[in-house]
C-alpha cells in the first residue's frame, strides 16, 4: 500500500482526503464519526464572530440534479455558515484535535471585514489547538449579501487585505478557499498569494438554480412560493473546478502556491486528478453527504492501488500533469487523427452515424446492412462520435503517421511540430528570425 | 400432496384457490413510475432502430420510451397507439423475445435488451387508468362498413375506420368481443380481465356497433354484407381445429386446446375448471405452450408436451419452452402420436418418434393420460369466401381479397406471422386502403 501521508502547507494528515467546510463538519459528533471512518482531515464549517447566530431557512435548504436512477449528479443548497454558538464550536475543536492529534484540524472563519474581527477571532481559534484556518471568502448564497463570503472574494483587493491580517494576528497556516464566481480564477489566487496566504482552496459552490417548479413557477428548492440561488457542487462542478486548479497550478506568477482541490470529488480517481493538476489535497464534501463517510475508504484504497500500480509516491503526482496543461495555440496542428470503429465490438446502435450525420462532418457512412464505418476524406477526428458511442473504447482515434496523406486535407501529414504561432493562416504569426 | 391434487381423471379443485391465483398472476408484472425510468434509461435511442424495423406495426420505440423518460407516459402511449390500437394488449403478450427485443442492440451487446414490452405497458397502461381516449372521430363520411370478426384485426380495422368518419358494423360470432385475446391467450398475460377493457376502452372512438352471436354462413352472408354496406373486411379468424387423424382420437378426454382455454378465460372460479392428473398436449406452437402450462398451473401432476419435429423448429419462441420447463411441464420433441389408447376415455397416448423430415424411426412409447389436448393448428371455416390461397383467404396489397370491396386480415388471411401484433397491423393497412378506396 502506497504511504498516503500528506503534508501540506506544514499540516500532516494521514491521506490528502479532507472533508470540507460544511454540515458534515458541522459538530463534534460528526467529526469523530469521520475520522474514526477514516478521513485524514476536516475543516470545521465555518464560524462567524460572536454573537447571536446566524438563522437557516426552515425550508428545504439543498435542491438536486439526477440521472435517471436518482444517482445524485449535482447538489446546491442554501445553508448558511454555522448556526451553533462560537464557545460551543471552539470547545468542540478543541476536543477532537485533543482526541485525533494525527488528523488535520482547520477551522474555516467568516467575519465582517474589518481589522477588527479578525483580530478578535483568530486567538480563540489559536487557543484550539487547530492546524490551520480557511477563509471562507466563497460562500456565494445568504452571507455574501451581508458583505461576507463571495462579496469578499469578488473583490481581490478585500482577498489582500484580510489575508494580510490573518497572517498579521494568527501564526496559523493560512488557506484562502475561492468563489468560482468571477471571471478569472487566477485574480483571486493572486490576490491571496500576494496577501501572504500559505495556500488557496477551489472551488467553493457555483451559483446556480437546480431546477424550477413548473407548477409553482418557482426556483427549487422552494421556500413558500420563492427560491434564490444556491451554491452548486458535487460530480457536476468536477470539470469546472479541474480548470480552475490547473489555471492557478500553471501559472508563473504564483509559483509553488499551494492549492487544496474542491469540487465533485467523488472517487479515487477524481481525487488523482486533481492532484495530478496541482492540488497538495483534495476536499470532499458531496460524496460524503450521498453516501456517508464510510466512503473515504474506497478514495483510500483506489489512490493506494493506483500508485503502487504505477509505481509511484503522492509527491510524484501532484502536479504531474500540470506541465501539459497548454494554450490552444500550442497544441500541434500537426497531429492527425482519424476515427477508427471496432466492427467486432460495435452493438450497430447508429448514434455515431446520426451525431456524426446531423451535427459534425458527415464522416460515418452506414451500410444497408448497418455496418458504420468512418470517411477518411471526411473526418476532422472531433471526437463527438467516440463521446456518443455508448460502448467504451469501440470508437478510438488513431493517429495518422508523419509522411502519410491526410485524405481529407490532401496533404502529407509533417513530422515536425507546428502550431497555430507558426501556422501560415495566422496573421500574427512568427517568424524565424531572418 | 392430498388426495385431490393425486386423483386420477379429469377434476378440478386440485390445488387451493390462492395457489392457483398466485400462479395466473400477472407473468410480467407491471413497472412502477421509477422502474419505468430507470428501464427508459437504458434506451440508446438507436438510428433507424432495428426495434421499429421488427415490430409489424412499426411502433417509434425509440421515441416513446424517450418519452417515458421524460415523464410523459401519455404522450409515449400516444406514439404507440398511433399505430398500434392493440398496443396494451400487444405489450402483454407479443413475442418481444423475437420481436423487438431481439434485435435490441442491448441484446446483442449484453444480452440483456431494453424491457421494450413492459414499457410499452406501463406507457398504455398509464392512459387506459385515465380513461382517456387519445383520438377523435372526423366529419362522418356516410361510408358503411362490416368488419366481420371483433379479434385484433376486425377491431383494429374498425377503430381506424371510425377515426376517419365512416360507420362501422362488426360481427362477431362469439358472445363476447376481443377474439384470441378474450378466448385464446393464458390467463396470466391478460389479467384484471384486460381484454374486455381494451374494448370497452377502444370504442370510445364512437361510431362502431358490435354486433355479437353473429355467425357467417349462419346469420349472415358475405353477400349480403356487400349489398348492405360499402365495404367488407373479413376477420374472423381461424374456426377450426385440425384433427390428429390417429385412431382414438375422439376418445372421451380428448379435446381442442383451443376450447380448454376459451374455458379457462371464461370460467369465474378457476378451481371450478376440471383438469387432468396426466395430461398430453399435442403440438409445437402458442397453443400448446398455453394449454400446457395453465394444466400445471391447475394442479396437473404430469404435464407433458410432444411436438414431431426438433426443438428448433417449434413455433413457440425459445422463452416460452423455457417459461413452460419452468412450471414443470415436460417436453418431448421429435415424436408424433400414432394411437389413443382406452375403453371409452382416453388411457393412453401412443407416439412414434419421428426424424425432422417426419420420416418414422419405428421406435415408440406410451404416456399415460387421462386428458389430451389437440393442439395441431387451426382451420379457416365458412363456405362463399373469396378466393383462398392455400387454406386461407388470398390477399394482395393492403389485405385486398379476389372479391371487389371485400378485404381481410388476421389468421383468416394469407401471409404473415399468426400473431396479435400482425393481425392489428393487417387490420389497420386494410382500414387505410378502405378509405383510400371509398374516398379516393
Amino acid at each position: 500500500m502506497a504511504d498516503l501521508t500528506t503534508n501540506f502547507v506544514g499540516i500532516t494528515s494521514p491521506n490528502p482526503f479532507w472533508l470540507a467546510s460544511a454540515p458534515p463538519t458541522d459538530k463534534e459528533y460528526n467529526v469523530r464519526r469521520a475520522f474514526e471512518a477514516g478521513w485524514g482531515g476536516v475543516v470545521w464549517k465555518t464560524l462567524g464572530e460572536e454573537g447571536p447566530p446566524v438563522v437557516n431557512v426552515n425550508g428545504p435548504r439543498y435542491g438536486a440534479v439526477w440521472g435517471a436512477d436518482r444517482q445524485l449528479l449535482g447538489l446546491n443548497n442554501i445553508e448558511l455558515i454555522t448556526d451553533r454558538p462560537l464557545e460551543v464550536n471552539l470547545r468542540e475543536i478543541a476536543a477532537v484535535k485533543r482526541d485525533y492529534p494525527d488528523r488535520a484540524v482547520i477551522v474555516s472563519l467568516m467575519v465582517p471585514c474589518t481589522e477588527e474581527a479578525w483580530k478578535t477571532i483568530l486567538p480563540l481559534v489559536e487557543e484550539t489547538g487547530a492546524d490551520g484556518v480557511e477563509l471562507n471568502f466563497g460562500c456565494p448564497h445568504g452571507m455574501s449579501e451581508r458583505g461576507m463570503g463571495s462579496a469578499v472574494g469578488q473583490v481581490p483587493e478585500y482577498i489582500t487585505m484580510v489575508t494580510r491580517w490573518v497572517k498579521q494576528y494568527s501564526n496559523l497556516p493560512c488557506i484562502v478557499k475561492l468563489t468560482p464566481n468571477i471571471t478569472d480564477i487566477r485574480k483571486p489566487a493572486m490576490a491571496a498569494f500576494e496577501g501572504g496566504a500559505d495556500a488557496v482552496s477551489l472551488i467553493n459552490t457555483i451559483n446556480s438554480i437546480t431546477s424550477v417548479d413548473l407548477d409553482l413557477f418557482a426556483p427549487e428548492p422552494t421556500i413558500d412560493g420563492k427560491g434564490a440561488h444556491g451554491g452548486y457542487c458535487g460530480p457536476a462542478v468536477k470539470p469546472i473546478a479541474l480548470n480552475m486548479v490547473a489555471e492557478i497550478a500553471r501559472d508563473p506568477e504564483m509559483p509553488g502556491l499551494p492549492i487544496s482541490g474542491i469540487g465533485g470529488v467523488t472517487t479515487w480517481k477524481d481525487a488523482a486528478e486533481f492532484l495530478a493538476l496541482g492540488a497538495g489535497n483534495v476536499q470532499v464534501c458531496t460524496a460524503a453527504m450521498t453516501y456517508g463517510f464510510k466512503v473515504v475508504q474506497e478514495m483510500i484504497s483506489g489512490l493506494s492501488q493506483y500508485l503502487d500500480d504505477k509505481g509511484m509516491t503522492l509527491d510524484d503526482l501532484v502536479g504531474r500533469a500540470v506541465p501539459n496543461v497548454s494554450d490552444w495555440q500550442n497544441l500541434n496542428l500537426n497531429y492527425v487523427t482519424k476515427a477508427r470503429i471496432d466492427q467486432d465490438a460495435c452493438i450497430k446502435c447508429g448514434r455515431c452515424y446520426a451525431a456524426c450525420e446531423d451535427t459534425s462532418h458527415q464522416a460515418i457512412d452506414m451500410s444497408e446492412d448497418r455496418v458504420f464505418t468512418v470517411k477518411d476524406d471526411e473526418c476532422v477526428a472531433c471526437n463527438l462520435c467516440v463521446n456518443v458511442c455508448p460502448v467504451e473504447d469501440c470508437i478510438t482515434m488513431e493517429r495518422v503517421e508523419a509522411g502519410a496523406t491526410d485524405e481529407r486535407t490532401g496533404t502529407v501529414v509533417p513530422a515536425e511540430f507546428g502550431d497555430w504561432t507558426t501556422h501560415p493562416n495566422n496573421p500574427m504569426r512568427r517568424t524565424a528570425a531572418e | 400432496m392430498d388426495a385431490k391434487a393425486l386423483a386420477p381423471g379429469i377434476k378440478p379443485g386440485r390445488l387451493d384457490g390462492e395457489l392457483i391465483a398466485a400462479g395466473f398472476s400477472d407473468l410480467h408484472p407491471p413497472l412502477d413510475g421509477h422502474e419505468a425510468h430507470v428501464a427508459a434509461d437504458r434506451c440508446y435511442f438507436c438510428h433507424d432502430a432495428p426495434c421499429v424495423t421488427a415490430c409489424p406495426t412499426d411502433i417509434d420505440i425509440p421515441l416513446f420510451i424517450r418519452q417515458i423518460s421524460t415523464g410523459m407516459p401519455e404522450a409515449a402511449a400516444r406514439t404507440i397507439l398511433e399505430q398500434n390500437i392493440l398496443g396494451g394488449m400487444c405489450a402483454r403478450v407479443c413475442p418481444t423475445e423475437t420481436l423487438c427485443e431481439e434485435v435490441c442492440v442491448r441484446e446483442t451487446a449484453e444480452g440483456k435488451p431494453v424491457e421494450i414490452g413492459r414499457l410499452q405497458r406501463y406507457a398504455t397502461d398509464t392512459v387506459m387508468a385515465k380513461g382517456v381516449h387519445p383520438f377523435m372521430r372526423a366529419a362522418p363520411t356516410g361510408k358503411r362498413i362490416a368488419v366481420v370478426g371483433a379479434g385484433p384485426a376486425g377491431l383494429a380495422c374498425a377503430h381506424r375506420l371510425a377515426m376517419k368518419g365512416h360507420e362501422v358494423t362488426i360481427y362477431e360470432a362469439r358472445p363476447k368481443p376481443g377474439g384470441l385475446n378474450e378466448y385464446g391467450i393464458a390467463a396470466y398475460k391478460s389479467t384484471e380481465d384486460f381484454a374486455a377493457r381494451e374494448v370497452d376502452w377502444l370504442m370510445q372512438i364512437g361510431g362502431i356497433t358490435l354486433r355479437e352471436g353473429q355467425v357467417l354462413g349462419r346469420d349472415i352472408t358475405l353477400d349480403g354484407l356487400r349489398e348492405a354496406h360499402d365495404a367488407v373486411f373479413l376477420g374472423m379468424g381461424l374456426g377450426g381445429v385440425n384433427a390428429l387423424g390417429v385412431s382414438g382420437d375422439d376418445r372421451e378426454g380428448v379435446t381442442d386446446a383451443v376450447d380448454f382455454i376459451a374455458d379457462l378465460r371464461q370460467v369465474s372460479d378457476l378451481a371450478a375448471l376440471p383438469v387432468g392428473r396426466d395430461v398430453v398436449v399435442i403440438g409445437g406452437g402458442m397453443t400448446a405452450i398455453d394449454a400446457a402450462v395453465q394444466s400445471r398451473l391447475l394442479g396437473a401432476m404430469n404435464v407433458t408436451l410432444v411436438y414431431r419435429r426438433s426443438r428448433e423448429r417449434m413455433a413457440a419462441s425459445r422463452y416460452e419452452q423455457d417459461l413452460a420447463a419452468s412450471k414443470g411441464v415436460h417436453i418431448i420433441c421429435g415424436a408424433s402420436p400414432v394411437a389413443v389408447h382406452g375403453n371409452g376415455t382416453v388411457r393412453e397416448v401412443e407416439f412414434e418418434f419421428t426424424d425432422d423430415d417426419l420420416a418414422p424411426t419405428g421406435e415408440r412409447f406410451r404416456l399415460p393420460a387421462d386428458q389430451v389436448f389437440r393442439a395441431i393448428g387451426q382451420t379457416l371455416v365458412g363456405e362463399g369466401l373469396p378466393e383462398l390461397s392455400g387454406r386461407k383467404i388470398a390477399v394482395s396489397g393492403a389485405g385486398r381479397t379476389t372479391v371487389d370491396g371485400v378485404w381481410a386480415g388476421g389468421d383468416c388471411a394469407a401471409g404473415g406471422d399468426d400473431l396479435t401484433v400482425t393481425a392489428v397491423a393487417e387490420g389497420r393497412d386494410a382500414a387505410e386502403d378502405i378509405h383510400a378506396r371509398l374516398m379516393g
